[in-house]
């Protein structure tokens, strides 16, 4: 279900901690939920509630304007562990549409992507001058233009290429669906497989 | 395609010879050989069902019950909650709507997917393996490409057999000399990881060789591409060879005895040449690894059991110093504390890390004429694990020793199926996963090794199994 890209401007909230794993982006027990009924509401679930359940006020997304952010800055190795899409999701119906950050989990990359959210890599160098920034103008903007390929930061923090394999920004771009396009190709995945089906019969038996 | 006479990593060989062809901006469109469905699919079956569709190759799919399995009886009425039940039941529906082969709750194949495929022959050499799980780098120890991938992908795969990916880079890990006794694939990973970080293998395939790999059984090398993915790899390789072939041989899915030399001779070819090139080597001497335990809560915060918990102040980057800092907070553990000693509340051995037949063995050998002092469950990877440690006289052991015997599944590694642990209690646990709430909101785990899992049941504290 891909919602297309184009670009986007917001207000940049800061989810702090390397090797965010995506039991943290949504724990375990709520991924037997319908996506109907929207996983927003799963989003960083444990980590920005206290003990007692109440939403905790030192949690970046619930301090004031947190909430309102569309792009995320994120740490090292953010969406880690787990291949549950349901963390994509949550931040997708959260209203999540782009993250910033130095490296991403290489599946929760993937499943980004087929969702339209579209993961930026910027150098943690970079990262660590827009958290700087942000902490004196927390009103700042960035702008992720997919059709340029370009980050934009505020103040004089610059414009960065956005490095996205060109196959999965044209999908994004378009919105475009996976499996009708690679459906465009069955031919040549017949073609292929009855070959490898003549030499490994028992691979289908 | 790459040329052909080049020097080629036994990962461009099994990417080339399943590579349909290359988009011009980038990415393959590989032909999936199979695929491993789980519970957590229903996502990707209400994505075919909306468009339409069927699984296309329903031959080359197979599923499991694992994830939400109760380990206390075998039906779904067994399960911990209506909603956990439903998925079991959402499952085997789903399963019989596509015409998938699987393997429900009470069949004795099931088990924890990883577990179940290499034992039933669906895991191959030369093979590609998805499974929407992460977990399925596992699989890659029998010297296949066996990768996790999230509902989208697994939906594609259902419609296509095929999956657009790019080409990882190759990272070697090699692993000479000989361990020490007392240590395991798991401590040699768990070594790894810390030394390399969590996202130390970021876009890589790692290969593993070296004596120490030559000379580990399969299981050892099961352990060892599962926690690959924790060092965030892509895939773990090991390649096939004489271990491979005596394992894979007979088994349920794998080529029978009038295609087994054909096969087998197309498998050696596939290893890697003497003179291919890798993107990064690590390389590690297997005698200087001790047995390990973690004290944070990413699998890279893992010393020697003779360690101490470590100064969040002793590490170089800030972003690691606010991080440890966190994690001793959480595991309620100060700097200097001696790890051996730290009283626990649970013992967890299990999981698709280390649940197969020569990890419940490790682990009663450990036990035998022994008591444990606290709350202590196994959880057999697979039904015919359990079967054989119950043949074996292994259950026996484990239960004299005062631990639950229970069924298979994932259990108290990912905490889904009900059984967590609880609230501020500290559990040593053969699983891959520390994270923060993994195994229950609030649950403290330390990762350790089925021995020294054993040897910490008896002793109600984290133990150095050489030792006991
Ligand atoms: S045992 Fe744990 S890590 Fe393995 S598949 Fe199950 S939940 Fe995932």
């Amino acid at each position: 279900m891909m919602k297309a890209f184009t670009r986007e401007t917001s207000t940049v909230t800061i989810i702090p901690g390397v090797n965010c794993d995506t039991d943290q982006i949504i724990p375990g027990r709520f991924l037997k939920a319908d996506r109907a009924e929207g996983y927003g509401q799963f989003l960083f679930h444990d980590i920005r509630r206290t003990d007692d359940q109440a939403l905790d006020p030192s949690f970046p997304l619930n301090q004031p304007g947190g909430d309102r952010a569309t792009i995320l800055l994120v740490e090292d190795n953010f969406g880690c562990g787990s291949s549950r899409e349901g963390a994509v999701y949550a931040l997708v119906d959260h209203g999540i549409r782009a993250l910033i950050g130095p490296s991403f989990g290489d599946i929760f990359f993937n499943n980004a992507l087929k969702n339209g959210l579209v993961p930026v890599r910027l150098s943690a160098e970079h990262c660590e001058r827009l958290a700087e920034h942000l902490a004196r103008f927390p009103d700042a903007e960035v702008t992720v233009d997919l059709a340029a390929s370009e980050l934009i930061l505020p103040g004089n923090l610059g414009h960065h290429p956005i490095v996205i394999d060109a196959f999965a920004r044209e999908c994004i771009l378009q919105g475009l669906d996976e499996i009708e396009m690679t459906f465009t190709y069955l031919d040549k995945i017949k073609a292929f497989e009855s070959n490898r089906m003549a030499s490994h019969a028992w691979l289908a038996r | 395609m790459a040329h052909v006479d080049a020097p080629r990593t036994m990962l461009g060989k099994i990417w080339d010879e399943h590579e349909i062809l290359r988009h011009p901006s980038g990415p393959s469109l590989l032909y999936i050989d199979r695929d491993m469905i789980h519970e957590g699919s229903f996502h990707a079956f209400a994505d075919l069902k909306r468009r339409g569709l069927k699984p296309r190759r329903p031959k080359q799919i197979f599923g499991v019950a694992d994830h939400y399995v109760p380990t206390l009886g075998r039906t779904s009425r067994d399960a911990a909650s209506p909603a956990i039940a439903h998925m079991i039941d959402t499952f085997d529906e789903n399963m019989e709507w596509g015409g998938v082969r699987h393997f429900g709750l009470s069949s004795r194949s099931q088990g924890i997917v990883h577990v179940v495929a290499p034992e039933q022959g669906i895991t191959l050499p030369g093979l590609t393996i998805v499974c929407s799980d992460s977990h399925t780098s596992t699989q890659g120890a029998l010297g296949a490409i066996a990768f996790g991938i999230g509902q989208s992908e697994n939906a594609h795969v259902l419609a296509t057999q095929t999956l657009w990916q790019l080409r990882p880079k190759t990272m070697r890990v090699t692993i000479d000399g000989t361990l020490g006794q007392g240590v395991t694939a798991k401590d040699v990973m768990l070594a790894l990881i810390a030394r390399i970080g969590a996202a130390g293998a970021g876009g890589h395939a790692i290969e593993f060789t070296g004596r120490v790999v030559r000379d580990m059984s399969i299981e050892g090398r099961l352990t060892l591409c599962n926690m690959s993915i924790e060092a965030a790899a892509r895939f773990g390789m090991v390649a096939p060879d004489e271990t491979t072939f005596h394992y894979v041989r007979g088994r349920k899915f794998a080529p029978n005895e009038q295609e087994w030399d054909a096969a087998v001779s197309h498998w050696r070819q596939l290893v890697s040449d003497d003179d291919a090139e890798f993107d990064r080597e690590v390389a590690m001497d297997g005698a200087g690894i001790a047995p390990m335990v973690t004290w944070g809560t990413s699998p890279e915060d893992a010393i020697s059991i003779e360690g101490r918990v470590p100064d969040p102040d002793s590490f170089e980057s800030a972003d690691k110093r606010k991080a440890a800092a966190k994690s001793l907070e959480y595991m309620e553990l100060s700097p200097g504390t001696q790890l051996s000693g730290l009283k626990l509340d649970k013992v967890f051995i299990g999981s698709c890390t280390n649940s197969r037949i020569e990890d419940l063995r490790a682990a009663a050998s450990i036990l035998k004429g022994r008591k444990a002092t606290i709350s202590a469950i196994v959880v057999p990877g697979s039904t015919q694990v359990k079967e054989q440690a119950e043949a074996e006289g292994i259950a026996a052991l484990f239960r004299e020793a005062g631990f639950e015997w229970r069924d298979s599944g994932c259990s108290m590694c990912a905490a889904m199926n009900g059984d967590v642990v609880g609230p501020g209690e500290r559990c040593a646990s053969t699983s891959n996963r520390n994270f923060v709430g993994r195994q229950g909101p609030g649950a403290r785990t330390h990762l350790v090794s089925p021995a020294m899992a054993a040897a910490a049941a008896i002793s109600g504290c984290l133990t150095d199994v050489r030792r006991i």
